[in-house]
C-alpha cells in the first residue's frame, strides 16, 4: 500500500499578491485558497477515505496566519462582505510555500493512531474484542497453513479498572526470530494481503495494531514468546511500536525456558471493557468454535470462569490454493499497477501468466479487441491503452475462475461444530458449490440447530461468518440477514412477523467464503448485498429450511399419533368393560383385539369427518331447537 | 322379586343391547374398526307420514367409529350406557339420567382429562334409544315426574292400586315410566280424556270435579307434556279406546303442544308411533273464541316477535296445512294477540267448566 503525500496543488501556485494594504483587484478569488487549505493533504490509502474526518496532523490551518503578507490589516470591510461580492483585494492568510514547508510525510501508524475506529478500536469493549480476534485469527491461519490442529488458549485478566491483560497462546509453527519484531512492531506488515486466497487475516489490520493500541492506552509493550520447533530455543521479546516511523523498538529480547515444543504466545495490556452478551469476547470464541470444529479453545474469563471448546474433528480444512486474479475481477488501477510490475516482456505473456483462465487464444482475442499488439511491452502501455485493454478483458469470454482458492467448512463439520456448542434436537447443514461473482469465486454454507434447550419464544439467533471469522456487528446491514428476512419461514414451520427474523428455538448459521468478501464498509462487519450472493444465501437457507420442515412435520405427526394412541387406549379400557357387561366376553380379549387394531393403520384413524355436527343428537335445526328448547328444560323429557 | 320386573318388551330390549355388544366383539375379532349405525335424528331425516298422520324418522343412519378421534368418546359412552341399562333391567331397578351421569363421570373424566357434562350423557341416551329401538323407559331410565291425572279410572302403579276418583286435590303424579310392566289399567268409566296445558287450570277443573260431572279423565302435562304423560295418553287412547281433547292457551306455543301430542316431535320422531295420538282434537283456545264468547280485548296480550316467528313456522308444518288450521293460525297473526286459558275466568270463575268446555264438546267444536 502506498502512502504518498500529494502536494496541495497540481501545478506551481501563483505567488501571493504584493503586501500592499489596499487590496483593490484580486488576482485570484479570495474563496479559493481558504477552500483548498481546508482539504486534507493526505491521500488516504485504499478504502480509508473517512480519514478526512479526523483533524489532519500536519498542515497549517487557515485560521493561523503566519506570513506577514497576510492581509488582515483591513479585516472589516472586504471580509464581512460575501465572498461572492464584488472582488475586494485578496486576503491571503498564508502562502503556498509556507504551507508547503509544514507538509511532511505522515506515517501509517500515526494515521491509524488517530483513526482507531477504522481498526475496530473505537470503544473499550470493541477494542478488547478486536485484540483477541486479531490474535486468534492469526493463530488459526498459522496453524492451518502449517498443517497443525490448532489448540488455542485465551486468557483475560483484569489488571485495573477498565484495563485488561490479554494472553493468546497457540500451538502453531511459531515465528522466526528476525520476523517477530516486524510482525508485532510494524503496521501493515504481512504476507496475506497480496495473496488471492481465502484467509481470515484479510479482515483485520493485524496484530500490530492491537499492540499499538495497548501501548497507546497503557504504555505497556507487547510481549511475545515463540518457538519454531522442538530443540530450537524459545525467544521472548518485548516490543514497542514507534508510531512516527512505523518501526519496531525492541525493549527486551532474550531466550527463555518455555514448555511447548512450538507455538506463539502474545501478551498485550490494553484499556478495555469486559461485558458478556452479543459481540463480546465470549460470543466471538463461541462462534469461532462452531465454524472451526477442528480447533480446541481454552478460554479463561476475567472472573476466573473457564470455557473449553474441544475440537469435534481431527480433520483440518482443505488448504485453499492461491490463484491468480481473474480478468473480470481486476479494476483499472490494479491492472495498471500489474502492467508496471510484471516481469513479462510482452503483452501476450503478461495476460497468460498474470491471470488465471487466460489461454494464449484468449490473450490474442483480448489484445485484438483492445487494438493493441501482442508484442508490446507491458511497461510501455499508456493509460488510454490500459483502459482499452481493461475494457477488452471485461468483454472477453473467459471461463470462470478455479474455486480451489476457497475451502468450505463442509456439511459434516458445520454440523459437528453446531453440535459441539449447542444442545439441540435437530441439525441441518448445507454447503453449496462455489459460484463466481465479478470474477471472484465464493460459496455459501448454512446450518440450522433446532429444539433442545433453545428458547421457544424468542427470535432465532443468527450467526454470521465471512471466511470462518464471526461477524459480530451490524447484523441489520448484512446481506446474510437480508437473506434470512427474505424467506417466508412459515413455509418451514417457524413463526415469523413481517420483516422480522423468525421466532423459534433455533440458531441459524451462514458462512460466506471467498477470496474477496465484499463488505459494506471498511470496518468489515457486514457483507454487502450483491444479487449473486443474496441468491446463494437464500438457496442455502431454503435447503436447510426444507430439512427442518420435514423433521418438524414428522415430529408433529408422531406427536399426533401418540396422542391419538393414548386417547384410544384410555377409552378402550372403558369400552372393554362395557362389552363384557353386555355380552359376557372377557374384557381382556376385547382390549387385546382393540390394541391390535390400533397398531394397524386405519383410514378412519383421522380427524373427525367434516360436518360432524351432523352427528346424531346435535343436529336439531334451529327451529326445532328453539321449539324444543323449553320442554327439555325440566329433566329432558320431550 | 324385582321392583320392576322386565316387561316382555324389555326382553327384546335386552337382546338388542346384547346384539349391539356382540357387534363390537365380532368387529374387533376380525381386526375391523368397530362401528355402529345410529339413525339420524335430524329434520332432514324426518318425514310426516300422511297416512298414519304422524311424524316419522327416515332411514338415514350415521356410522360412529371407535377409532376416530372425534367419535371415540361418544362411541364408548354409548356402550357404557348400554351396559348400565342392561344391568338395570337384569336387577329390575330403574335409575335417573342424573345417576347415570355420575356413574359415567369418573371413568370418562379420567380418559378425556376434561370435565364431563350432563348434556353429553343425555344425548347419548337418545342415541341408544334410537339404535336399539327401545324407549328410554324400556331401558329402565326415568326422568322426574311431571303431570297429574284424576278421573274415572282405576289403575295399578308398580303394584299399588290407584283410584283416580280419590286422588284429592293433587291427583296422581304421572311417573316418567308408564310401561305396561309398571302401569296397568283397571276399571274405566270415562268417556274421554281431557289434556289441559297448565296445572293451575287443571286444579280449577279438579276443584269443580269436572271429571265427575262429565265422566272423563283429566290430565295435565305441565306445559309441554313430558314423555311419561304422552306415553300414558297414547296407551289410554289405544287401550281404553277413548277420544283425547286438548285444551291449551291461545298462542303459538299452545299450537305446538297440541301438534306434538298429535303428531309427535322431530326430536323424538322415532317415538311417534308409540306416543303420537293422531286423533287428538284441539278444543281451544281458538283465535276465534274471543269474539265468539265476547271476551274483552284487554284480556289478550300482544304477540311478541318470537311468537310471530313461531306461528309462521307452524303455519308451514305439513300437518297444519288443512284449511281450518291455516285459517286459525292466520287469524292469530292478523289479530296480533294471544290469550291464556285463565283469561276465561273473566267471564266467571266457572265459565270454562260449566259453559265453555261442555259446549265445545257437545257441539263438536274442535279442530283436528
Amino acid at each position: 500500500m502506498d502512502l504518498e503525500s500529494t502536494p496541495l496543488f497540481d501545478r506551481k501556485s501563483s505567488p501571493p499578491p504584493s503586501p500592499s494594504k489596499a487590496q483593490a483587484a484580486p488576482t485570484a478569488p479570495p474563496a479559493a485558497p481558504a477552500a483548498r487549505a481546508a482539504r486534507s493533504p493526505v491521500a488516504t490509502p485504499g478504502k480509508a477515505k473517512k480519514g478526512d474526518a479526523a483533524p489532519p496532523p500536519a498542515p497549517s490551518t487557515p485560521a493561523a496566519p503566519a506570513s506577514p503578507t497576510n492581509g488582515t490589516s483591513a479585516p472589516g470591510a472586504p471580509a464581512t462582505e460575501s465572498a461572492l461580492a464584488a472582488p475586494a483585494a485578496p486576503v491571503f492568510r498564508t502562502t503556498a510555500a509556507a504551507m508547503a514547508s509544514k507538509q511532511r510525510e505522515i506515517s501509517v501508524s500515526e494515521f491509524f493512531a488517530k483513526n482507531r475506529h477504522l481498526l475496530g478500536f473505537d470503544n473499550p469493549r470493541k477494542a478488547l474484542l478486536t485484540a483477541v480476534k486479531e490474535a486468534v485469527d492469526n493463530s488459526l491461519d498459522a496453524c492451518e497453513e502449517a498443517g497443525i490442529l490448532p489448540e488455542i488458549s485465551v486468557t483475560l485478566q483484569e489488571t485495573a479498572e477498565d484495563r485488561f491483560r490479554m494472553i493468546v497462546q497457540d500451538n502453531g509453527p511459531g515465528i522466526v526470530k528476525q520476523q517477530i519484531p516486524k510482525v508485532f512492531g510494524k503496521l501493515l506488515y504481512g504476507s496475506k494481503f497480496h495473496r488471492l486466497k481465502m484467509s481470515r487475516g484479510q479482515q483485520g489490520i493485524g496484530i500490530s495494531a492491537a499492540g499499538m493500541y495497548g501501548q497507546l492506552t497503557t504504555g505497556k509493550p507487547v510481549a511475545i514468546t515463540s518457538r519454531v520447533g522442538p530443540g530450537k530455543p524459545a525467544h521472548y521479546f518485548e516490543i514497542h511500536l514507534d508510531t512516527a516511523r512505523n518501526q519496531p523498538e525492541i525493549q527486551k529480547e532474550t531466550d527463555i525456558d518455555w514448555a511447548p515444543p512450538h507455538g506463539t504466545r502474545v501478551e498485550i495490556e490494553l484499556a478495555g471493557r469486559y461485558q458478556r452478551g452479543r459481540a463480546s469476547v465470549d460470543d466471538y470464541l463461541f462462534q469461532t468454535a462452531i465454524a472451526n470444529p477442528h480447533v480446541t479453545i481454552h478460554y479463561k474469563m476475567p472472573d476466573g470462569q473457564t470455557a473449553d471448546y474441544e475440537r469435534a474433528t481431527n480433520q483440518l480444512p482443505r488448504e485453499p490454493k492461491e490463484i491468480k486474479p481473474h480478468p473480470y475481477g481486476v479494476e483499472l488501477g490494479v491492472l495498471i499497477k500489474m502492467l508496471v510490475m510484471t516481469k513479462s516482456r510482452n503483452l501476450r505473456g503478461f495476460l497468460t501468466s498474470e491471470f488465471c483462465r487466460v489461454s494464449g487464444r484468449v490473450a490474442d482475442e483480448i489484445v485484438a479487441a483492445a487494438e493493441l499488439r501482442e508484442s508490446q511491452s507491458p511497461r510501455n502501455i499508456s493509460r488510454d491503452e490500459a483502459d482499452k485493454l481493461h475494457k477488452a478483458m471485461q468483454k472477453a469470454k473467459i471461463m470462470a475462475p478455479p474455486t480451489e482458492c476457497i475451502s468450505p467448512i463442509g456439511e459434516d463439520l458445520i454440523e459437528a461444530g453446531l453440535r459441539k456448542v449447542i444442545k439441540a434436537d435437530f441439525y441441518a447443514t448445507v454447503s453449496r458449490p462455489p459460484v463466481v461473482y465479478r470474477g471472484n469465486p465464493f460459496l455459501v454454507e448454512a446450518g440450522i440447530a433446532y429444539g433442545g434447550d433453545l428458547p421457544m419464544d424468542e427470535l432465532v439467533r443468527l450467526v454470521r461468518y465471512a471466511n470462518r471469522v464471526p461477524l459480530l456487528y451490524q447484523q441489520s446491514a448484512c446481506a446474510t440477514t437480508e437473506g434470512v428476512l427474505a424467506i417466508d419461514w412459515k413455509n418451514y414451520e417457524l413463526q415469523q412477523s413481517r420483516s422480522a427474523l423468525p421466532t423459534g428455538p433455533a440458531v441459524l448459521m451462514v458462512h460466506i467464503a471467498s477470496v474477496w468478501v465484499p463488505f459494506t464498509s471498511e470496518s468489515k462487519e457486514a457483507v454487502a448485498d450483491y444479487p449473486e450472493i443474496e441468491k446463494e444465501i437464500k438457496l442455502a437457507l431454503q435447503e436447510c429450511g426444507r430439512k427442518l420442515a420435514s423433521y418438524l412435520r414428522k415430529k408433529q405427526h408422531l406427536q399426533y399419533e401418540l396422542k391419538r394412541r393414548s386417547i384410544f387406549a384410555a377409552y378402550a379400557g372403558i369400552l372393554a368393560k362395557s362389552i363384557e357387561a353386555l355380552t359376557g366376553v372377557k374384557k381382556e380379549r376385547i382390549e387385546a383385539d382393540l390394541d391390535r387394531i390400533a397398531k394397524k393403520d386405519m383410514p378412519e384413524l383421522s380427524e373427525p369427518p367434516a360436518g360432524s355436527a351432523a352427528e346424531a343428537g346435535d343436529a336439531a335445526t334451529p327451529e326445532e331447537a328453539g321449539a324444543a328448547a323449553a320442554p327439555n328444560a325440566n329433566g329432558g323429557d320431550a | 322379586m324385582p321392583a320392576t320386573p322386565a316387561g316382555k318388551n324389555q326382553k327384546r330390549t335386552v337382546s338388542k343391547l346384547k346384539e349391539l355388544g356382540m357387534g363390537v366383539v365380532h368387529d374387533v375379532a376380525k381386526t375391523k374398526s368397530p362401528a355402529i349405525d345410529i339413525p339420524l335424528r335430524t329434520l332432514s331425516n324426518t318425514t310426516f307420514n300422511e297416512g298414519k298422520r304422524i311424524i316419522e324418522m327416515g332411514s338415514d343412519k350415521q356410522q360412529r367409529f371407535f377409532f376416530n378421534v372425534g367419535m371415540v368418546k361418544k362411541f364408548t359412552e354409548t356402550f357404557f350406557l348400554a351396559s348400565k341399562c342392561k344391568e338395570l333391567i337384569d336387577v329390575g331397578k330403574t335409575t335417573s339420567l342424573r345417576d347415570l351421569f355420575y356413574m359415567a363421570k369418573p371413568d370418562f373424566e379420567r380418559a378425556s382429562k376434561e370435565e364431563y357434562e350432563q348434556e353429553e350423557s343425555d344425548a347419548i341416551t337418545e342415541d341408544l334409544e334410537v339404535t336399539v329401538d327401545s324407549l328410554r323407559e324400556e331401558l329402565n331410565l326415568f326422568a322426574s315426574n311431571r303431570g297429574a291425572l284424576v278421573g274415572e279410572l282405576t289403575l295399578v302403579d308398580q303394584g299399588d292400586t290407584i283410584d283416580g276418583r280419590r286422588m284429592g286435590s293433587g291427583g296422581w303424579s304421572i311417573p316418567s315410566i308408564v310401561e305396561p310392566n309398571i302401569v296397568q289399567f283397571g276399571r274405566c268409566d270415562a268417556k274421554f280424556i281431557l289434556l289441559v296445558e297448565k296445572d293451575a287450570v287443571w286444579r280449577r277443573f279438579n276443584e269443580d270435579k269436572f271429571w265427575k260431572q262429565h265422566k272423563c279423565i283429566l290430565v295435565h302435562g305441565q306445559g309441554q307434556p313430558p314423555r311419561g304423560v304422552r306415553r300414558l295418553l297414547y296407551r289410554m287412547v289405544n287401550e281404553l279406546r277413548l277420544p283425547l281433547y286438548v285444551f291449551v292457551d291461545n298462542d303459538p306455543w299452545g299450537y305446538y303442544i297440541y301438534s306434538v301430542v298429535k303428531q309427535g316431535s322431530i326430536n323424538l320422531a322415532y317415538e311417534s308411533r308409540r306416543m303420537a295420538v293422531p286423533n287428538a282434537k284441539f278444543l281451544g283456545l281458538s283465535s276465534f273464541d274471543r269474539e265468539k264468547y265476547g271476551l274483552d280485548l284487554s284480556v289478550t296480550m300482544k304477540l311478541k316477535d318470537e311468537d310471530v316467528g313461531r306461528a309462521k313456522q307452524i303455519l308451514s308444518y305439513p300437518w297444519f296445512q288443512k284449511k281450518e288450521w291455516q285459517r286459525e293460525i292466520k287469524k292469530m297473526l292478523s289479530e296480533g294477540r294471544k290469550l291464556e286459558l285463565e283469561a276465561l275466568s273473566n267471564k266467571g270463575i266457572s265459565f270454562v267448566t260449566e259453559e265453555y268446555l261442555p259446549g265445545k264438546i257437545r257441539n263438536k267444536e274442535w279442530l283436528d
